[in-house]
């Protein structure tokens, strides 16, 4: 026999028990990335169960995350998975998980309590969920009890939706010079304020539908020297509520960084208005506002969608005054759950350490985005 | 008489070079009314070529010198400068003349802004005419424009302004009651007409009133008018807020049938005040509906 034959055999032989090993017992990795349900070892601290646990939502496998759970009894996969992705089209639907925190609040033998801190990546910016886990032992193997929030069931009904809708028609491209025209929609400045921030310049105020039509509005505002030269000029991106109904009333804020004011000579407002097709419904209440300015300021609340439409996208939108009416500052926060009928849903709203002291009153609108009424 | 002005260079580069011989003339007239028929004598003898340039055309014309050029009310219809050559036997004789507007207005341009404006404003609507012939050229001799307001209470308004330069205008008062007024402006025969919304302003004397529903209050406002007693068109948004314990509750209604009606938590000892845009309402404190 060659020493060529002799030498295929033998590779061939050790190819042959390494299959058969890797076969009879895998690698972790190895099956995580054949398909397999677990990467992590056997969960044998509470640390562990839980970022096996994140491990799983991270790479989509609720599958095995909801097999993993210690009270999986409790609620199905479906309701799992509605709780932990969102549902109805919002926001956390189309967010991806970013990073985690875990903090261990209290660990005895059997059971444990931590701190799950998760923040997901979305198109409007991060935002972050907390829950309180519970973890029990059985055994050597830790187990999380996902602390669900199930959705309230609403009862079945009929909400008859009968509120106003406004459509627009245009003077048509044949028309000569001089024929009238629908006109864009009255709305003016009602406060304006600048602050000086550690980042910018910070314009804010407030802008009013003064008209009997609804508006989509904008406001830019251009910083001029004291000479007259022009600085910068910037409009209100997202810090605003673009379609107002008549007589709302809208903050905004517009950010000039890495300007001083001190440089400011005057500056000039711009509020600019179009006639748009909108619709009264849905009518969002905004419940509960409670304001405070301890460590970590905000305003907390809850938002409840008064009609029968589920609302799929919310922006919070928060004007805080001084004790003499003026404006202090303008924040905002994109919910990330659906709003379904009659249904509360937290918000939170983070005011600048600086500031909250000098806060006296708060006034909050909700600018909403619905599937429905888009198509 | 023709105004004669030598324009050798113009005429020269269309031509080619020529000598200045007086072998063909022409007899131009000072001014020309768009839209008429009207001839250009001319003397000498042969045939020669007959150009003129206006603002918008150009006409060409083979003459017999010694006759008349013809031309038909619609060769020369847009008002202004015009400059003549009359070429023959290698010279050229040229000159200016202008077309003057038809002086009876045959159409108005018509703009009239705010189509949308409040009740009771002074001198809100703003009505700006512009005089047109019937060729579309601006009528810029003084004439008188008449503007008259009618909507559906009240006397009519009217107004007269002579037109600057082929434009008038006006402004004139909204009317007290809300509705589609008809804005007329009329020139000679010329009548153009708008349609303005006049609509309410703002509320006025906003109150609201709240009775038990269960756990929770129904608030609800009184029909909500303007100061002069025109309702407010529904979808106008109402504040609605409940005050509790340095907790808030806020809503935004918008009105249907005059009347914006919500929910609220109850809550003994809560205060609920209503606005709508800069307007306060009143202020009602909950103890329980008694």
């Amino acid at each position: 026999m060659s020493k060529g034959i002799l030498l295929s055999l033998v590779i061939f032989g050790a190819t042959a028990a390494l299959i058969v090993i890797g076969t009879i017992s895998p690698v972790p990795a190895a099956v995580y990335y054949a398909g397999g349900r677990s990467l992590g070892h056997t969960p044998s601290t509470p640390q562990s169960a839980v970022d096996n646990l994140v491990s799983q939502i991270r790479r989509h496998d609720l599958q095995a995350a909801y097999d993993s759970l210690g009270n999986r009894a409790e609620f199905t996969e479906p309701e799992f998975v509605r709780d932990l992705m969102g549902s109805a089209l919002s926001l956390r639907t189309f967010a991806t998980l970013d990073t985690f925190d875990v903090q261990p609040l209290h660990e005895t033998a059997d059971d444990a309590e931590m701190m799950l801190k998760i923040t997901w990546s979305s198109v409007v910016g991060p935002f972050e969920s907390r829950r309180d886990l519970h973890l029990v032992r059985n055994g050597d193997r830790w187990a999380v009890n996902w602390p669900i929030e199930k959705t309230p069931q609403v009862p079945p009904q009929v909400i008859p939706v009968n509120y106003l809708r406004w459509d627009v028609i245009y003077r048509g491209p044949g028309d000569d010079f001089g024929t009238q025209d629908v006109e864009a929609p009255h709305v003016r400045i009602v406060d304006m304020h600048p602050v000086n921030r550690a980042e910018g310049t910070v314009v804010m105020g407030e802008l009013l539908d003064d008209d009997v039509v609804p508006a989509f509005v904008s406001v830019r505002a251009t910083l001029l020297t004291k000479s007259g030269a022009i600085i910068a000029s910037e409009s209100s991106f997202d810090m605003i509520s673009h379609t107002l109904l008549p007589k709302q009333v809208t903050p905004f804020l517009i950010d000039f960084p890495n300007v001083d004011l001190s440089q400011v000579g005057s500056i000039r407002m711009e509020p600019v208005s179009v006639l748009v097709s909108a619709s009264a419904d849905p009518v969002v209440e905004i419940l509960n506002q409670q304001y405070n300015s301890g460590p970590g300021a905000s305003l907390t609340g809850q938002l409840s969608n008064q009609s029968g439409q589920t609302v799929n996208i919310a922006h919070v939108l928060s004007t805080f005054y001084d004790k003499d009416g003026q404006v202090v500052w303008v924040a905002g926060q994109y919910v990330d759950r659906a709003l379904l009928p009659q249904t509360p849903v937290d918000f939170h709203v983070s005011v600048p350490a600086d500031l909250a002291k000098k806060i006296s009153s708060e006034r909050t609108i909700v600018s909403t985005y619905s599937a429905e009424s888009a198509s | 008489m023709g105004v004669r002005v030598g324009l050798p260079s113009l005429f020269a580069l269309l031509l080619g070079p020529v000598a200045l011989a007086q072998s063909g003339n022409m007899n131009l007239p000072a001014t020309v009314t768009a839209g008429s028929a009207f001839s250009i004598p001319t003397s000498g003898s042969g045939s020669g070529v007959l150009y003129i340039v206006g603002p918008d055309q150009v006409i060409r014309r083979s003459v017999q010198l010694g006759t008349a050029v013809e031309l038909s009310a619609s060769d020369l219809s847009d008002a202004g400068h015009y400059v003549a050559a009359l070429a023959a036997n290698g010279t050229v004789d040229s000159g200016q003349f202008d077309v003057l507007p038809a002086a009876k207005a045959e159409n108005l341009n018509f703009i009239a802004v705010p189509s949308r404006v409040p009740v009771g404003q002074h001198n809100g609507i703003n009505g700006t005419a512009y005089v047109f012939d019937t060729y579309r050229n601006l009528i810029t001799t003084p004439m008188p424009v008449s503007f008259a307001l009618s909507g559906i209470s009240g006397a009519p308004q009217s107004r007269t302004a002579i037109t600057r330069n082929g434009v008038a205008w006006t402004s004139i008062d909204s009317a007290s009651k809300q509705g589609a007024a008809k804005f007329v402006a009329q020139a000679g025969d010329a009548t153009t007409t708008r349609i303005i919304q006049e609509v309410p302003g703002d509320p006025c004397g906003l109150t609201i009133s709240a009775r038990p529903d269960g756990k929770r209050i129904s608030v609800e406002t009184a029909p909500v008018r303007d100061c002069s007693g025109n309702p407010i068109p529904d979808g106008t948004i109402v504040t609605i807020t409940e005050t509790y314990k340095g907790s808030l509750s806020t809503v935004d209604v918008p009105l249907k049938k005059d009347i914006a009606q919500v929910d609220m938590p109850a809550y003994n000892g809560a205060t609920i005040s209503v606005a709508s845009g800069v307007v306060a309402g009143n202020e009602i404190h909950w103890n329980g509906g008694h």
